[in-house]
């Protein structure tokens, strides 16, 4: 799964957000720390604070906060505000769709849309941070695992 | 602080008030517990089912080895319960511990009560040489509140997938 930009950027704020429930956080904070746009990432904070998600504060020292409870919020709830979950195989129609192998195929994509779904959720702001941890060198899978064909060993 | 073998937790903050002044004792099952058990189970799934609970606690109650039916209770109140045990090679799997029911008191919710089930649990686990916890929650409906649970407390997508296949056409 790829998330749009806008999608990330507005994660990354609510995350930092959350981390921080005490006090304002700039925008520029948060685009220097992701080393992001910050004009892109104004846009996506009006979005978060039309959805409620965050208030703006003006005037010294201020910036955005947090508008709802870390606990309360999942990544499906940021998620859904920039992109759609689930759209693949939800009222939609593509060639061959009406086939049995397009409804067998469906059926497939219907299957990892589903856990997508699950597993965005289920995991709130609160729990993300828990699963922060000092930054490691990211060892991508390797390359040829999600293509490797496997043999089903029947007994 | 262990007494007489049950483990009394404090309530997280804010629990007090829903729990009263008693604290919560963490503890192995005993046969009186399991009418509470089963009404309290009966309160959430709607399916009052003494055979299964009493058979379960025939089965995972007091003194089996890497079995563990605990209970939480504040005075003489079931406020939740949990049961797992330990499996070892299934689907080729090194021994770890298994969680398959957990249920805290709707009202008592948010105040600590699963936490420290499962806390207890996982510490018998580990006493027990294993280093790791699995368990299987629903995607649908209220079992949402459980996978969120899980979650919270740092449980990720395992290396198994659970398939399944209608028998009845």
């Amino acid at each position: 799964m790829k998330l749009q930009m806008s999608t990330r950027y507005a994660l990354y704020a609510v995350m930092e957000l959350s981390a921080c429930p005490d006090h304002q956080v700039s925008a520029a904070e948060i685009a220097e720390k992701y080393s992001i746009s910050s004009n892109h990432l104004a846009k996506v904070m009006r979005t978060l604070g039309r959805a409620g998600l965050v208030e703006a504060v003006r005037g010294m020292g201020g910036g955005y906060r947090l508008a709802v409870d870390a606990k309360r919020i999942t990544l499906l709830d940021v998620i859904a505000l920039f992109e759609p979950i689930g759209s693949k195989t939800a009222g939609t129609r593509d060639a061959g769709d009406t086939t049995a192998e397009g409804q067998a195929l469906r059926r497939v994509l219907w299957e990892i849309e589903d856990l997508e779904r699950a597993t965005l959720e289920s995991i709130t702001l609160s729990t993300m941070l828990k699963l922060v941890r000092p930054v490691e060198a990211i060892q991508d899978p390797p390359a040829d695992a999600p293509y490797r064909p496997s043999r089903a060993v029947v007994a | 602080m262990e007494t007489f073998g049950h483990k009394r937790v404090p309530p997280a903050a804010g629990g007090m008030a829903a729990m009263g002044s008693q604290p919560l004792v963490i503890r192995p099952a005993t046969p009186a517990d399991i009418e509470a058990v089963t009404r309290l189970d009966a309160e959430i799934t709607t399916v009052f089912k003494s055979d299964y609970w009493r058979d379960l606690f025939d089965r995972y109650g007091e003194g089996q080895v890497g079995r563990h039916f605990l209970v939480a209770t504040t005075g003489e109140t079931l406020a939740g319960f949990i049961i797992g045990e330990v499996r070892a090679w299934e689907f080729g799997s090194p021994p770890c511990g298994w969680v398959f029911a957990l249920t805290v008191d709707p009202t008592l919710r948010l105040h600590g009560v699963g936490t420290a089930l499962f806390e207890a649990i996982c510490d018998r686990f580990r006493g027990e040489g294993v280093t790791k916890v699995r368990t299987m929650v629903s995607k649908e409906g209220d079992a949402r509140t459980l996978m969120l649970f899980f979650r919270s407390h740092g449980m990720m997508a395992g290396p198994f997938i659970e398939l399944e296949k209608d028998l009845v056409p």
